[in-house]
């Protein structure tokens, strides 16, 4: 998608990423504000909100390049972050932070336009890189996020978010899905399939994209949530 | 969708005990009373096709809309059954989770109402042309249509009331309020209306006999009546079961949440008399981790009946032995026959010899359980080894491992290279070859 993406999750741009940080557990916010101060040079905390309301406002002023979104938040979850703030700030990127294992959670936060999904045991450099990744334009699927979305695209999930009449995967992104779920990091699944890292990434973001942005999937949504369906 | 795959999907909660079929309503994605939706999922067919019976039966005739109407009395709402794992429940409740708008509801509703009311009229219209009857029907048709809508909120309401007594006003009114009052008298008074309009319109046309007029005001007093009670009775004893299994579990809730809360303090306190010792503190906190996590938003199956539980189990057992984190994820799930629990024990093998011997620091395994095969991937990025150098004596890849899944029809393949890390790529057909059978 973007030529400033990093070739993998270790190389970063050197860019300093802007970020403010989404989560109604305030010891939550300081662990993952010390770890990202660790990394002074790659990631700046610009600010903090503990709700829909506080994050909308902060992200509004602010301006990040990413806003770390906890899946679960007071005022209608992380979701209603994105439909609040998404169509004003489109540069923004937001990278969902769960505890939550619940498959329809965090299928549903990718489908309202979030960019990736980390687990809240992610390490710091990890952290960070996934910070990166998405604020260059890149996906970040973890291996359980890549599981989920197989097990949607499968129709073996149940979720409201999610319709029957999916696009379909094609073989190719099938494969660099379950690669990911497998464990492997992109360079790995590159070297696997015999192809390039940007063709990984390429296909990575139209997973992404079929997930979260097909026009016909908007309107379902948007009638779903109207309950004119 | 996957026709032939027989185990419930992961994401959705194992019932407890097999519930007789029954129909409900649905809450979540009616139109109008959730009729057509509830019964398309008790029918397991697509709704839309449902509905379309219902439109098409009702303009032939109109018998859709008292089939509709109906079931609309008879079947009892879903939201009291509806049974998601305590993390999200708690969620929803404290509005962390995305709701579904609700800005536009009433107005959807309205807007079903009115067209529906517009084509009965068009309908009734057509078959009774225009005659004497007509607008008194119609006024009484509607004042039902208002009672109805109320005792169905009524319902939903009266569970509300935490003091458990259930008294009739409660009943047909809630905890509406003036506007309850209100619809309750409006519905009232457009059935007198009704009524007394028939009474006096059939007085003015004809001298046919008040007798008969006197048995028909009769009827459709004692109709209406039926009508205003009938719901509320019908339900009562469907709600009782209800609410007594909702007691029950809620009971269970308790319990399982005290259980976890104790659990959970127990490992804090471990924690703080482990303090100096990171790896103990990592296992402690990883098992209660894990623990809390399954309960909250899993609700798993039992071990011995799915492959994803089984996998998730004995990696929960190799993390605990060799406090070396094992991340499961798992696409899809079947139940554990004879055929597919050497690949579960095989798959264990792997976990353990990676925990073990890699010296990674994290052990991923992936299952992928489909319509032709159950594939485990178990993969580490420790050490890895040289396949041709292992000694005779160490049994575990080659006979746990490798041998098990051949003698059961299934393979094990084993990708390492020194320094590049270990990957086991275990795969079971489902069609089961007769020539490789064998029990050993």
């Amino acid at each position: 998608m973007s030529a400033t993406t990093g070739p993998g999750p270790t190389a970063g741009s050197g860019l300093r990423r802007s970020v403010v940080v989404v989560d109604d557990h305030a010891m939550f916010r300081t662990g993952v504000k010390a770890e990202l101060a660790a990394h002074p040079t790659r990631v700046e905390v610009l600010g903090e909100a503990a709700d829909v309301d506080q994050a909308v406002a902060a992200v509004v002023r602010l301006r990040p390049e990413v806003v770390l979104l906890d899946v679960h938040l007071p005022g209608g979850g992380g979701a209603e972050v994105m439909r609040r703030v998404g169509a004003r700030l489109p540069q923004t990127r937001f990278l969902a932070l769960s505890v939550s294992d619940a498959a329809e959670d965090v299928i549903g936060t990718i489908r309202a336009g979030a960019r990736g999904y980390v687990t809240k045991t992610i390490t710091g450099p990890e952290l960070v890189d996934a910070i990166d990744r998405v604020a260059g334009g890149d996906a970040v699927f973890s291996p359980r996020l890549a599981g989920f979305v197989l097990d949607a695209f499968a129709g073996s999930i149940e979720v409201a978010q999610v319709d029957e009449d999916l696009d379909r995967l094609t073989e190719r992104e099938r494969e660099v899905m379950r690669l990911i779920a497998r464990g492997y990091a992109y360079k790995e699944v590159a070297g696997e399939l015999f192809i390039s890292i940007k063709t990984v990434e390429t296909h990575v973001s139209s997973v992404l994209r079929k997930l979260q942005l097909s026009s016909r999937h908007e309107l379902t949504r948007w009638a779903n949530d109207r309950r004119l369906l | 969708m996957s026709t032939d795959a027989p185990a419930p999907p992961t994401g959705q909660p194992a019932a407890p005990r097999p519930r007789p079929p029954r129909a409900f309503r649905s809450t979540d994605e009616r139109l109008l009373g959730g009729v057509a939706a509830g019964l398309a999922r008790h029918l397991d067919v697509d709704k839309t096709y449902v509905r379309a019976a219902f439109l098409i039966s009702s303009a032939l005739g109109g018998f859709g809309v008292v089939v509709y109407a109906a079931l609309w009395l008879v079947l009892p709402t879903d939201t009291h059954l509806e049974q998601r794992s305590p993390g999200l429940e708690a969620a929803t409740r404290q509005g962390k989770r995305p709701g579904r708008g609700r800005r536009l509801e009433d107005v959807g509703l309205l807007v079903a109402l009115a067209a529906v009311g517009i084509g009965v009229v068009v309908l009734a219209q057509t078959v009774f042309g225009g005659s004497v009857v007509f607008w008194p029907v119609l006024l009484g048709v509607i004042g039902l249509a208002v009672l109805w809508r109320q005792a169905d909120e009524a319902q939903r309401e009266r569970w509300v009331d935490s003091t458990g007594r259930i008294d009739f006003v409660r009943a047909v009114v809630g905890a509406g309020g003036t506007a309850a009052w209100v619809r309750l008298v409006a519905g009232v008074g457009l059935l007198l209306s009704a009524l007394v309009l028939f009474a006096l319109q059939t007085g003015q046309s004809g001298q046919v006999g008040v007798a008969r007029d006197v048995v028909v005001a009769g009827v459709l007093g004692v109709a209406g009546l039926a009508l205003m009670v009938g719901p509320w009775l019908f339900r009562l004893t469907g709600d009782l079961s209800e609410e007594r299994a909702a007691r029950v579990r809620s009971q269970e809730r308790a319990d399982m949440a005290a259980h976890l809360h104790d659990s959970v303090l127990q490992t804090l306190a471990l924690i703080q008399k482990h303090a100096g010792d990171a790896k103990t503190v990592a296992t402690l906190a990883r098992a209660q981790e894990r623990d809390l996590r399954s309960w909250l938003y899993g609700e798993e199956p039992a071990p011995d009946t799915s492959v994803a539980s089984a996998l998730k189990a004995a990696a929960a057992e190799v993390e605990d032995g060799h406090g070396v984190p094992v991340e499961v994820v798992t696409v899809g799930d079947t139940p554990v026959s004879e055929r597919l629990r050497p690949l579960v024990l095989a798959a264990r093998e792997a976990m353990v010899n990676a925990a073990k011997h890699s010296g990674a620091d994290q052990v991923d395994v992936y299952a992928e359980a489909g319509p032709d095969a159950t594939e485990v991937f178990v993969r580490d990025r420790g050490r890895g080894f040289d396949e041709s150098i292992v000694p005779d004596d160490r049994l575990g890849v080659r006979n746990s491992i490798v041998d098990r899944m051949r003698r059961h029809g299934g393979t094990a393949v084993i990708r390492t290279a020194p320094g590049d890390g270990t990957e086991v790529r275990l795969t079971m057909t489902t069609q089961r070859t007769s020539s490789q059978e064998e029990t050993g």
